[in-house]
């Protein structure tokens, strides 16, 4: 099931735990009060929302459990969990309904 | 006296926190279970728990590792998803700044959604609160969340190495990430952004080595930035419309 090594998994734990915390060290630690151009602070400001999405996307569109074919169900599972949290506001009512329609699919497929 | 009040402050921070248990919980639960079905076991799925202590980039690796993208693509698209955390930084710099050093680099590793929004909301409300006031507060509230969030990745570690890998729960990620991403929308700037993104990633994913993922969400971010551009032209032209009218 596993297709990466133990090396790889490292590099990645370490590499993201270094960078992680450079992130959120970099503005307290070394930039004080000074303030980071507009430009780049609006670009910012948007990377998790489409970060994320760019990456659920083909998952979605090709889901696994189907071996990458395009299933309406999942579709159908998706789109709700996705709508319960944008309507909710709340991520756990959201993350919930996702995996309640996920086991309906897994009694039912 | 002092110090009472940076205890009640402490206490009061982890007050605070304890509703975002509910959230914090399910998500280091679940991060646990796809880590072992991802083939990890307890001590692994635990380190990168504490290494990187930021749930949605730690999905991302663990999704990106399994497709066998570079690990270069691996390192740069989760880091993009933990961009937010050098804004919380820089947002919570002029209230926590004047801290000794030990405590801001402890405060860095401690900066997650949970924290910083609770925070923020606290030193903007009471301006008066001092920096060791505040950094009580800050580390009030992530008393309790830090360690219940490693405490679940080791029970779902736990819990999913004994479930086959047949259920195909691999699904359940990108259901995690869209509920992630519905309360995060909450200006038409971030709906636009999302909604480029997910168009651009579709023929994005053509691109070698899982690319796309980074061009798709570069294009969601330059969509959001000039979208919140020009709806701030526009308030502010109707608004000075309106101060020149009669």
């Amino acid at each position: 099931m596993s297709t990466f090594d133990q090396t790889s998994l490292w590099i990645v734990i370490i590499g993201m735990a270094l960078g992680s915390y450079v992130l959120r060290f970099a503005f307290i630690g070394f930039m004080g009060g000074r303030q980071m151009p507009d430009w780049l602070m609006r670009h910012l400001r948007y990377t998790a929302v489409a970060i994320l999405p760019a990456l659920v996307t083909p998952l979605v569109v090709w889901p696994s459990p189907t071996g990458g074919e395009t299933s309406l169900p999942h579709l159908a599972v998706a789109a709700l969990t996705f709508a319960v949290g944008y309507f909710t506001r709340n991520v756990l009512w959201a993350l919930l309904s996702g995996v309640s329609g996920f086991l309906l699919l897994f009694l039912l497929g | 006296m002092a110090s009472t009040t940076t205890k009640s402050l402490f206490l009061k921070g982890l007050v605070d926190s304890l509703p975002f248990l509910l959230v914090a919980s399910p998500f280091g639960l679940l991060f646990g279970v796809l880590s072992a079905e991802a083939g990890l076991n307890v001590l692994e799925a635990l380190a990168f728990s504490l290494a990187v202590f930021a749930g949605a980039a730690q999905f991302t690796a663990l999704q990106l590792l399994q497709e066998n993208t570079p690990l270069l693509i691996v390192l740069t698209s989760a880091l993009a998803v933990n961009l937010r955390m050098g804004m919380y930084s820089a947002s919570l710099t002029p209230y926590l700044g004047a801290a000794p050093m030990w405590q801001r680099a402890i405060a860095a590793y401690l900066t997650v959604d949970q924290s910083y929004a609770l925070s923020i909301v606290k030193f903007e409300d009471e301006p008066e609160m001092s920096v060791p006031q505040r950094m009580a507060y800050f580390f009030g509230t992530t008393s309790v969340i830090a360690p219940s969030w490693m405490a679940a990745t080791v029970v779902g570690a736990w819990v999913g190495a004994q479930i086959p890998a047949s259920w195909g729960l691999d699904f359940v990620l990108p259901l995690a990430f869209l509920a992630m991403i519905g309360p995060m929308l909450r200006t038409p700037a971030h709906m636009v952004a999302c909604f480029v993104a997910i168009v651009a990633s579709l023929p994005a994913t053509l691109m070698p080595h899982n690319l796309g993922l980074i061009v798709a969400g570069l294009a969601g971010m330059m969509a959001g930035a000039q979208t919140e551009l020009w709806l701030e032209q526009a308030t502010a032209r109707s608004k000075a419309k309106q101060e020149t009218a009669p």
